[in-house]
C-alpha cells in the first residue's frame, strides 16, 4: 500500500514538472484530461479504498483474539504504537537499514561499474556474474546467506575464519544488522551496477579526449565529466531503492526474525509482528499510517531531488 | 615558434595499416588544411599529433622537442573537435577555463583569458549558459574558445564545420581566416570541403590511403597537380580525362592522338615517353570551350547541361564514350543530343604518363 501512494505522489510530481508545451489548445489539454481520467480513476479508487479502511480499522479496536469488541478508541492505537519499545527500534534500524543500503550500493555500484566499463577478457561474463544476484528471490537470498555463508558451524565465512585461526562469527546473533545490510546490499548492488554501467556506455568520447586534451587526469575526468554525467542514474538507483528498502521484510523474516530483541526489526516488520503475532489489527493499521506518512516524507524529498535532477540536468 | 615536424609516421590498427609513413613539415602560422577521401586517415593523422592515438612508429616534434610519447595536455597543441564535446554541465565561462584551473593559474589571470576569448568571438552574453543551450555556430565558436584560452602554439581542427548549415558554414569560415591572421597561429585543418581548403589554407596536404600524394599551396595544387589522384581530387566540378597514345615526344611538346583519332600537340616535357605508349589527358571544365565544329579539336554529343546561373556545366560524351565536363557561360542553350565542337586550351592541359603521375608542363618558348 506504501508504494501505491507513493507512485501516485511520483506521476503527480513528474507532471508537475514536465515541459508544459505553450502551444498546446485548451481544446487538446481537455481531451487529454478526459483520455487520462479513467486510468487516474482506477488508480485513486487503487489506492483510496485501501487508505480509507486501513484509517477506519486504526480507529477502532480490532483485535481478533476479541471478536465483537469494535468500539471506537480514538488515536488510542498510534499512541499505543508511537509508545510501543519496538518503535524508536523500528525507525532507527529502518534509517539504517535504507541509509547503509544506499550507500553501499551507490559507491560501490559506481567503482564497479566504472572498473567493468574497462575493457578486459571476459567482459561479456563478469558482467552477467555481476548482474545475476538481482534475480534471485530475496527469501532464496536470505536462505542462502543464512545457511551456506554465514552459518556459524558450516558456513563458508566459518570456513574462512577457521583457515586463518580465528573464531568465528555468529553473525546473526553478534552483528545481525550488519549481517542483514551486508545480505540486501548483495541483492541490490547489480542493480545500482545495471543501472550505471549503461549510464557509463552513453558517456561521450570525445568530451573525454577534449579533457584529456585540456589537461584532465583520471581523476579530473571522474570528477569533473563522469560525476555528472552519472548524477541522474544515481538519483534514479536511490529513489528506487529507498522505495524497496522501506518495506524490507523477506530477508529479516527468513534470517533474524526481527531479533535478537528489536535489533533487526524494521517498521515492516514491526507492523507485521503487532498484527499476525498479536492479532491486533486495528494497532497494526495504525503502524502502517505511520509508515506510510514516513515513507511519503521520504519520497517527498527523493522525488524532488530526483525530480530536479531529471529536469535540470542535461 | 611552432614548427611542427611530423617523421615517417605510421599507425596500425590491428593488421591494418592507416598511415603509411607520413613525412610532413608545418611551418609557424601555417594554415595546413588536410584533405582526402573519407576513410584515408585524416582524422587519424590528426589525433596522433595531438596524442589521442598511439602512434606505432616514427616521430613527431614540435620546434625542437620530440612529443611522441608525451601526453596529450603537455603537448602545447589544443583540437577542436567535429562534435565540439562541450562538457555538457558546465557553463560557456567554465567550458572556457576548465583548462586553465587544472593548470592551477591564478584567478586573474584566468578571468583576463576567459574575457579575451570571448571578445575575441563574441560570446560575451552567452557566458553563463550552459552548452544545450546554445545554437550550433555558438557552440563552434565555445569550441574554439576553449582552445584559443590555452594559447597553444597549434590548432588542431577536425572537420570543425561540417555540422553547420551553409551560411553558417561562409560566416564561420571567415572568422576562422580573421582568427588565424590575429593569433599568428599554426593551425592544422581537416576538411571535406574543397572551398574550405581552397580559402584557408596556406598549404594543402592530399592524402589517399594513408599516403601524402602531394603537399603544396592552393594554387599549386590546382594548377600543377602531381598525379592523376590530385587532379581529379581537386577541383568542382571533376576535371574531366581522356585516353590517348603519343606520338611525337620531344623538347617542342608532345603530340598525343586521342582515341576518337583528333591529334593534340600539347607544351609538356614528354622526353620521359616513348611512342605509342599509353597516356591520359586530363582537363578541367573551364579550359574546354564549345566552339564551331569546323574549328574545333574534336566534336562530341551533348548529354546533359546544368544551369547555375552563372555559369552552366555541360557534359558532353565523345564518339569513345568518354564524359567530358565543359563549363560555358550561364546563358548558353543547347539541346539534348546536339552535335558540338569543342576546343582545348592546350597549354591549360594535364597529361599523365602510365604510372599517373603528371609531366612537367614546358615553359612557353615561343612567348
Ligand atoms: N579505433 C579504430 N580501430 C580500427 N580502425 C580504425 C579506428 N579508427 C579509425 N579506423 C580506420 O582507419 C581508417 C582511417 O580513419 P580516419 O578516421 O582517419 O578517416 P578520415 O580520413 O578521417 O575519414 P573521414 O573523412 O570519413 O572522417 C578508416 O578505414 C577507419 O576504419
Ligand atoms: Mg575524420
Amino acid at each position: 500500500m506504501e508504494t501505491k501512494i507513493l507512485d501516485a505522489d511520483a506521476i503527480r510530481t513528474m507532471q508537475d514538472t514536465a515541459p508544459t508545451a505553450g502551444g498546446v489548445s485548451k481544446q487538446k489539454a481537455r481531451i487529454s484530461r478526459l483520455m487520462v481520467s479513467p486510468s487516474v480513476l482506477l488508480l485513486l479508487l487503487w489506492m483510496v479504498v485501501p487508505l480509507s479502511m486501513t484509517i477506519y480499522f486504526s480507529l477502532i479496536r480490532y483485535n481478533l483474539l476479541y471478536p465483537g469488541e469494535n468500539e471506537y478508541v480514538g488515536l488510542e492505537n498510534f499512541r499505543f504504537f508511537v509508545t510501543d519499545l519496538g518503535f524508536m527500534a523500528g525507525m532507527t534500524n529502518t534509517l539504517l537499514l535504507v541509509g547503509s543500503v544506499l550507500l553501499i550500493t551507490v559507491v560501490f555500484g559506481v567503482l564497479i561499474s566504472l572498473l567493468i566499463n574497462l575493457a578486459f577478457w571476459g567482459q561479456g561474463i563478469v558482467r552477467i556474474l555481476l548482474i545475476s544476484p538481482f534475480f534471485i528471490m530475496p527469501t532464496v537470498n536470505a536462505l542462502v546467506w543464512k545457511n551456506l555463508l554465514l552459518h556459524p558451524v558450516s558456513g563458508v565465512f566459518a570456513a574462512i575464519w577457521q583457515f586463518f585461526g580465528a573464531q568465528p562469527i555468529d553473525w546473526f546473533s553478534e552483528l545481525p544488522l550488519f549481517s542483514i545490510i551486508m545480505i540486501v546490499s548483495w541483492q541490490w548492488l547489480p542493480f545500482a551496477i545495471l543501472l550505471l554501467m549503461t549510464a557509463l556506455q552513453s558517456l561521450d568520447q570525445e568530451q573525454q579526449e577534449a579533457a584529456r586534451l585540456d589537461g584532465a587526469g583520471p581523476w579530473a575526468l571522474f570528477w569533473h565529466l563522469t560525476r555528472p554525467h552519472l548524477a541522474r542514474p544515481i538519483a534514479v538507483v536511490v529513489m528506487i531503492e529507498t522505495i524497496f528498502l522501506l518495506s524490507l521484510f523477506a530477508e529479516i523474516f527468513t534470517t533474524t526474525g526481527g531479533g535478537p530483541g528489536y535489533e533487526t526489526t524494521n517498521l515492516a516488520y514491526l507492523i507485521y509482528s503487532q498484527a499476525l503475532l498479536q492479532f491486533d489489527v486495528g494497532l497494526a493499521s495504525a503502524g502502517g499510517l505511520i509508515a506510510v506518512i514516513l515513507a511519503n516524507i521520504a519520497a517527498f524529498f527523493l522525488v524532488r531531488v530526483v525530480g530536479k535532477s531529471l529536469t535540470d540536468k542535461q | 615558434m611552432a614548427d611542427l615536424t611530423i617523421k615517417n609516421l605510421k599507425k596500425s590498427f590491428g593488421d591494418v595499416e592507416i598511415l603509411k609513413g607520413i613525412n610532413l613539415t608545418i611551418k609557424d602560422h601555417e594554415f595546413v588544411v588536410f584533405v582526402g577521401p573519407s576513410g584515408c586517415g585524416k582524422s587519424t593523422l590528426l589525433r596522433s599529433i595531438a596524442g589521442l592515438e598511439e602512434v606505432t612508429s616514427g616521430h613527431i616534434y614540435l620546434d625542437d622537442r620530440e612529443i611522441t610519447e608525451l601526453a596529450p595536455a603537455k603537448r602545447d597543441l589544443a583540437m577542436v573537435f567535429q562534435s565540439y564535446a562541450l562538457y555538457p554541465h558546465m557553463s560557456v565561462r567554465k567550458n572556457m577555463s576548465f583548462a586553465l584551473e587544472l593548470a592551477k593559474e591564478s584567478k586573474e589571470t584566468i578571468n583576463a583569458k576567459v574575457a579575451e576569448a570571448a571578445r575575441i568571438l563574441e560570446l560575451e552574453p552567452l557566458l553563463e549558459r550552459k552548452p544545450k543551450e546554445l545554437s550550433g555556430g555558438q557552440r563552434q565558436r565555445v569550441a574554439i574558445g576553449r582552445s584559443i584560452v590555452r594559447q597553444p602554439k597549434v590548432f588542431l581542427f577536425d572537420e570543425p564545420l561540417s555540422n553547420l548549415d551553409a551560411a553558417l558554414r561562409v560566416q564561420m569560415r571567415l572568422e576562422l581566416a580573421r582568427l588565424h591572421h590575429d593569433l599568428k597561429a599554426t593551425m592544422i585543418y581537416v576538411t571535406h570541403d574543397q572551398v574550405e581548403a581552397m580559402t584557408l589554407a596556406n598549404k594543402v596536404v592530399v592524402l589517399n590511403q594513408g599516403q601524402i600524394e602531394q603537399v603544396g599551396s592552393p594554387m599549386e595544387l590546382y594548377h600543377s597537380p602531381a598525379n592523376r589522384f590530385v587532379a581529379g581530387f581537386l577541383g568542382m566540378p571533376k576535371m574531366s580525362f581522356l585516353p590517348a597514345t603519343v606520338l611525337v615526344c620531344d623538347h617542342q611538346g608532345t603530340r598525343i592522338q586521342l582515341d576518337d583519332g583528333a591529334t593534340l600537340t600539347l607544351p609538356v616535357d614528354g622526353t620521359s615517353l616513348r611512342k605509342y605508349s599509353p597516356v591520359t589527358l586530363g582537363v578541367r571544365p573551364e579550359n574546354i570551350h564549345v566552339a564551331d565544329p569546323a574549328e574545333s579539336h574534336f566534336t562530341g554529343r551533348l548529354d546533359i547541361a546544368e544551369n547555375l546561373g552563372s555559369d552552366t556545366y555541360c557534359y558532353v560524351k565523345t564518339s569513345t564514350g568518354e564524359t567530358l565536363t565543359v563549363r560555358t557561360p550561364g546563358n548558353f542553350t543547347c539541346n539534348f543530343g546536339q552535335q558540338i565542337g569543342l576546343s582545348l586550351e592546350l597549354d591549360q592541359c594535364h597529361l599523365f604518363d602510365d604510372q599517373e603521375q603528371a609531366l612537367p608542363r614546358l615553359e612557353r618558348i615561343a612567348a
